[in-house]
């Protein structure tokens, strides 16, 4: 496992090199969801029921920014037909990058959340839920946007395009997300929702990095 | 592009040329028997009234919407395995298609629900897949669109569309799988259709008249790109010969 | 026009959301049919020029 291991290190070095990355979709990611108290109005009642919402959308949004540059820069300056010729099967240095991108947009963007849950009014019985939703389904969210990214390697427009292909792909993460928190605040317990999280992680684990491989290959041909 | 990779297209011309004047005419009189018995013979709805003969466009569609998304991924999974040349442009031509008939689906869904569920649209389980279906075709045209190279487009659309297939069995047991305002399986379903013979006939032979639509339609759309990349050759071996200088002469197919 | 074809059209009342569905039906699977087809006689009539004569 040490070729995947130095293949996340190397990611994480490149990305905290590039440093500002991570900050900038925290960045973001503060700033989206605060214009929705300035666009509905400041009321608490109403921001404590859009909450949910508000803080996974927007988290959402901030996962897709930075995954147009997962294999990018690779492809561009050609170490990504290097990687490929690699010992380490594709499928691995592809789940390897996913890791380092979890790390680097995923994990702050959770460690940000309870706070702008405060200031988006979000009822205290829905901070678990926030954590563990937020936990559960960023992964998910880094693996099926290395999808994306790898079949829009190279494509005119790729940004927009990677955002059309990824986001209804998103959509149930985002459904059973908000749903657990919203369980949680209601009383009903968040663990059903938060299995089915679990779940679709289990699935896209194996999944993502297979059809994400396979995309790179045809990028390469 | 070699001769070789013609001749299976070859095949494909020669017997679409001689399906396609049956399967329009067959499409034609499925739709229109299917017209005259869901406007005229089937009954009306105890509950509904005429509105339910909005079922005899919209159930079709819907089923069409899946159908085709589900014959693009086989087409897709095709093309990555065997690289059969005519699968990749198999699933190309079917897309748009399935885009139309799940649009239609939506559409004719919204009118019939405004009146038997008093509202437009509701985000409930089948309906919300259903759209996501719409886009996952959208975004299957996109990316197919995308690249200014040939080939790379159908090769990216094959995995998107794979990718995608999870959502087939999420909109057919989304009625099961949640209370949804949507109302569950009628007709395929393990016991058997429940709904009343005089309206399961009309319905299945729309759905027929609309899935031999679909076929007429795919065949013409698959020659057409067959056409054009005979085109597509023939210009590149005009640019070959007029840059060797060769005699010109008439070009022999 | 007669009382029947009259009830025909009202559709039980239904008529503003059944017709609607009917012609959007015809709209929709007609422009298909009318895009496809028009697709395809283009490219038919490019190749027919490409291959009847080398002047373009």
């Amino acid at each position: 496992m040490s070729g995947f291991g130095r293949l996340v290190q190397r990611d994480l070095r490149l990305a905290l090199r590039q440093g500002g990355d991570a900050a900038m979709v925290v960045g973001f990611f503060v700033l989206a969801a605060i214009l929705f108290p300035f666009g509905v109005g400041p009321e608490p009642e109403l921001l404590s029921r859009i909450a949910a919402g508000i803080v996974w959308v927007t988290a959402l949004l901030a996962a897709l920014l930075s995954l147009e540059r997962l294999f990018q820069a690779d492809w561009e300056d050609g170490s990504l037909e290097a990687l490929a010729l690699m010992p380490l099967p594709l499928e691995a240095q592809v789940l390897a990058k996913c890791l380092a991108h979890w790390l680097v947009t995923g994990l702050p963007l959770a460690a940000t959340a309870p706070l702008l849950a405060l200031l988006l009014q979000l009822d205290a019985a829905g901070y678990p839920a926030l954590l563990a939703s937020l936990l559960l389904g960023t992964p998910t969210l880094s693996l099926i946007g290395a999808v994306g990214a790898a079949l829009s390697l190279g494509a005119r427009r790729g940004g927009v395009l990677l955002s059309l292909l990824v986001l209804p792909l998103y959509i149930p993460v985002l459904i059973f997300g908000v749903g657990a928190i919203e369980a949680g605040i209601g009383g009903f317990g968040a663990g059903p929702h938060l299995l089915l999280l679990g779940a679709m992680l289990a699935g896209a684990l194996p999944l993502a990095p297979l059809a994400a491989a396979a995309a790179l290959r045809q990028a390469l041909e | 592009m070699t001769l070789h990779r013609f001749a299976n297209p070859a095949r494909f011309m020669r017997l679409s040329s001689a399906l396609l004047p049956w399967c329009g005419a067959a499409a034609a009189a499925f739709i229109a028997i299917g017209l005259y018995l869901a406007l005229f013979v089937a009954p009306p709805d105890y509950q509904q009234g005429e509105a339910v003969r909005i079922m005899y466009v919209h159930v079709p569609a819907a089923w069409m919407a899946s159908l085709v998304y589900a014959l693009m991924a086989l087409a897709s999974a095709v093309a990555l395995i065997w690289r059969h040349p005519l699968a990749d442009i198999a699933a190309l031509s079917a897309a748009p298609l399935g885009a139309g008939f799940t649009l239609l689906c939506l559409a004719t869904g919204s009118l019939w629900g405004e009146r038997m569920w008093g509202t437009w649209w509701v985000w409930d389980a089948r309906l919300t897949s259903v759209l996501v279906l719409f886009f996952l075709y959208l975004g299957y045209l996109a990316l197919v669109n995308a690249f200014d190279e040939p080939g790379r487009g159908a090769r990216a659309g094959a995995i998107l569309a794979l990718v995608g297939i999870v959502n087939l069995p999420i909109i057919k047991f989304s009625v099961d799988w949640w209370n949804t305002l949507h109302q569950p399986a009628s007709v395929f379903r393990l016991g058997g259709p429940t709904i009343d013979a005089s309206m399961l006939w009309p319905l299945l032979v729309m759905a027929l008249g609309f899935t031999l639509l679909f076929a007429t339609l795919l065949m013409i759309r698959m020659r057409t790109a067959l056409i054009e990349a005979k085109i597509r050759a023939l210009m590149l071996s005009e640019i070959e010969r007029h840059g060797a200088a060769a005699p010109r002469g008439a070009v022999t197919s | 026009m007669s009382d029947a074809a009259a009830r025909f059209l009202a559709m039980g009342g239904y008529a503003a959301y059944v017709w609607p569905a009917y012609g959007l039906t015809a709209g929709v699977l007609g422009g298909l049919l009318w895009w496809c087809l028009a697709a395809y006689r283009r490219s038919q009539r490019r190749l027919e020029r490409l291959q009847g004569t080398r002047e373009p």
